[in-house]
């Protein structure tokens, strides 16, 4: 039944927060975009709007048609058909956390295992079950460490290598706390290496957030960062690309102490940016302080292995105003596809498809290096992105691109003024060497113009 | 229901020792009983630290809920049991003995006149009941 509120609650809650009238509660919003005037197409019949919709759909242009080597925090990595084909079954069909957990158990086994997974990919001791994506779970990095120290330190450092849409991310969650950021509007110049952020750790430091390979492409060893970290009672924070960890040392092994990143390469099909999946890792140590669900492994009380929700209480539902955060959900499905998606390839399989893409980008570095005009930003080891700087700006490079059917790299000018021309390129194993090649002989062409 | 006659409590079942100048707090027999098995136990306070009539300086967690406990009175944390971070189970075992939490040096006595006798807690926990 719906109950809504009676003129006298409302007053009190206005009241209680200092408003007046529910008007107030808008004014962020300017003006005159209130309350729209919507002008609205007379109504359409099941079959009209079909066609429309189906109109716009085929008006996209998609990877499936076009060679993508755009990256920056979404990759165009191969999704087997397995995948969509389990997730799709009845029993798991559902894109919620369970919220009647205990006769989920498929579900529930299901989330352990990717729990597992991730613990694994990630060199840490424990995962939650997921949160929405990869920024949001490196916001939730900043409420752990801010719940650690009981807001008692207040300093907040992100490297201006971070996903600028991240750090965009973790600003927007944190206007209500006592935290500042720094880091990336510090002056440390975009060519150091993550130690330059080192002077920058002081007692006051809550945590330090890297990314794991950085923004750019490049790859830094970070046990210095994370010895510099502990030093001062800090933490350090990682935000790794899931697929490099097939190739690369996990950051668990630099002793970080919380690993995040975007879920999507693992099987999750670009669509426009979203469903993804944010997944969060951690050290024992923090195990109470992290945010959303966690599943578990017992047994019930006729011997037989169980799962259950644990931890709760850690939890807003129970823990109120002192919980970590108030996310108490998880991205099951898209959970589920990431842990079916690990399972099919395998440890092996994992480790060649982050060969193939490793691979790739290098045969495309050398080629592309050797263009007149254009020129590797960096000579730091890199995984499957690397940052080109061009002889032209990159908006106009990628117009040019487009028309022999290639999705070109992302405009670093965009996030970086000083990066202007330089053009972010990602690489996977959906791009054939020919692939490559065809860049190579576009961006000559087209470069001369 | 253990209620000793020496403790002074609180609505919120806490209890209060004072030895000197020196308070400690503890949470009742009642409330371990009421919480059930403590899983996890968490201090917000550190030794050094002001705190104030009514702050919470640990946070509790049973298998089937979290609990705050409150300082019943003014002043200088002294001393933290952070032993039970690793013990939490003797909070039901021992609750006015080793599970005891903080000690505070109190800055205003006669804040404890406002705390419930043995007898009043009895009372009160009665009714809760």
């Amino acid at each position: 039944m719906y109950v809504p509120h009676t003129e006298a609650e409302r007053e009190k809650m206005l009241s209680t927060i200092g408003l007046k009238s529910m008007e107030d509660l808008f004014q962020d919003v300017p003006a005159v975009e209130r309350f729209p005037d919507l002008r609205l197409d007379p109504p359409l019949t099941e079959m009209e709007a079909l066609e429309e919709l189906q109109d716009l759909a085929s008006s996209d242009e998609t990877t499936s048609e076009l060679v993508c080597f755009l990256g920056a925090g979404a990759y165009n990595h191969y999704v087997p058909s397995a995948v969509d084909a389990m997730i799709s079954r009845g029993e798991f069909y559902t894109a919620y956390t369970p919220y009647q957990p205990e006769i989920s158990q498929g579900t529930l086994q299901a989330i352990f295992e990717y729990q597992s997974l991730i613990s694994a990919l990630t060199g840490m001791d424990v995962s939650n079950a997921s949160h929405y994506d990869g920024a949001t779970a490196a916001a939730e990095a900043v409420s752990l460490a801010n719940a650690h120290f009981r807001g008692k330190r207040s300093k907040v450092i992100l490297s201006p290598a971070l996903n600028p849409q991240y750090r965009q991310t973790i600003r927007t969650y944190n206007p209500g706390t006592e935290l500042t950021f720094i880091g990336d509007n510090s002056g440390v110049a975009l060519d150091d290496s993550p130690e330059a952020l080192i002077p920058l750790i002081d007692k006051d430091t809550a945590l330090m957030i890297v990314q794991y390979p950085d923004f750019f492409g490049r790859v830094y060893d970070l046990s210095k960062l994370a010895e510099a970290a502990h030093a001062a009672g800090a933490l350090l924070a990682v935000s790794a690309y899931p697929i490099a960890l097939g190739l690369l040392k996990p950051p668990g092994e630099f002793d970080v102490d919380i690993v995040t990143g975007e879920g999507q390469p693992l099987g999750i099909p670009l669509s426009f940016g979203g469903p993804y999946l944010g997944f969060f890792a951690t050290k024992k140590d923090y195990l109470r302080k992290i945010a959303g669900r966690l599943v578990g492994e017992t047994v019930d009380n006729r011997g037989q292995r169980a799962y259950v929700l644990t931890l709760t209480a850690r939890e807003q539902h129970i823990r109120r105003e002192r919980a970590t955060s108030n996310i108490c959900t998880n991205q099951g499905l898209i959970a589920l596809a990431t842990t079916i998606y690990m399972s099919l390839l395998g440890k092996n399989g994992f480790k060649e498809v982050a060969n193939l893409n490793y691979q790739k980008a290098h045969y495309a570095a050398k080629r592309l290096s050797e263009l007149e005009g254009f020129e590797l930003w960096s000579d730091e080891p890199f995984f499957n992105e690397f940052t080109l700087r061009c002889p032209i700006p990159v908006a106009k490079l990628n117009e040019s691109l487009l028309e022999y059917g290639i999705v070109g790299g992302y405009d670093l000018g965009l996030d970086y003024p000083q990066l202007s021309d330089h053009m972010l390129l990602a690489f996977t194993e959906m791009n054939s060497k020919d692939d490559i090649d065809l860049l190579v002989e576009a961006l000559a062409e087209v470069s001369h113009d | 229901m253990n209620i000793p006659s020496d403790l002074k409590f609180t609505e919120q079942d806490e209890w209060a020792r004072l030895e000197g100048d020196i308070v400690t707090i503890g949470i009742s027999d009642f409330a371990q009983d009421q919480l059930s098995d403590i899983v996890y136990v968490e201090f917000l306070v550190a030794e050094g630290e002001q705190v104030s009539k009514g702050d919470a300086c640990a946070t509790l967690e049973s298998v089937k809920a979290a609990a705050d406990v409150y300082v019943s009175v003014s002043g200088e944390v002294v001393e933290v049991n952070e032993d039970l971070v690793d013990t939490p189970e003797k909070v039901n075992s021992d609750p006015y003995g080793a599970a005891w939490m903080v000690k505070i040096k109190v800055s205003d006595i006669s804040e404890l006149d406002q705390l419930m006798d043995a007898a009043a807690y009895e009372k009160a926990i009665e009714e809760k009941e």
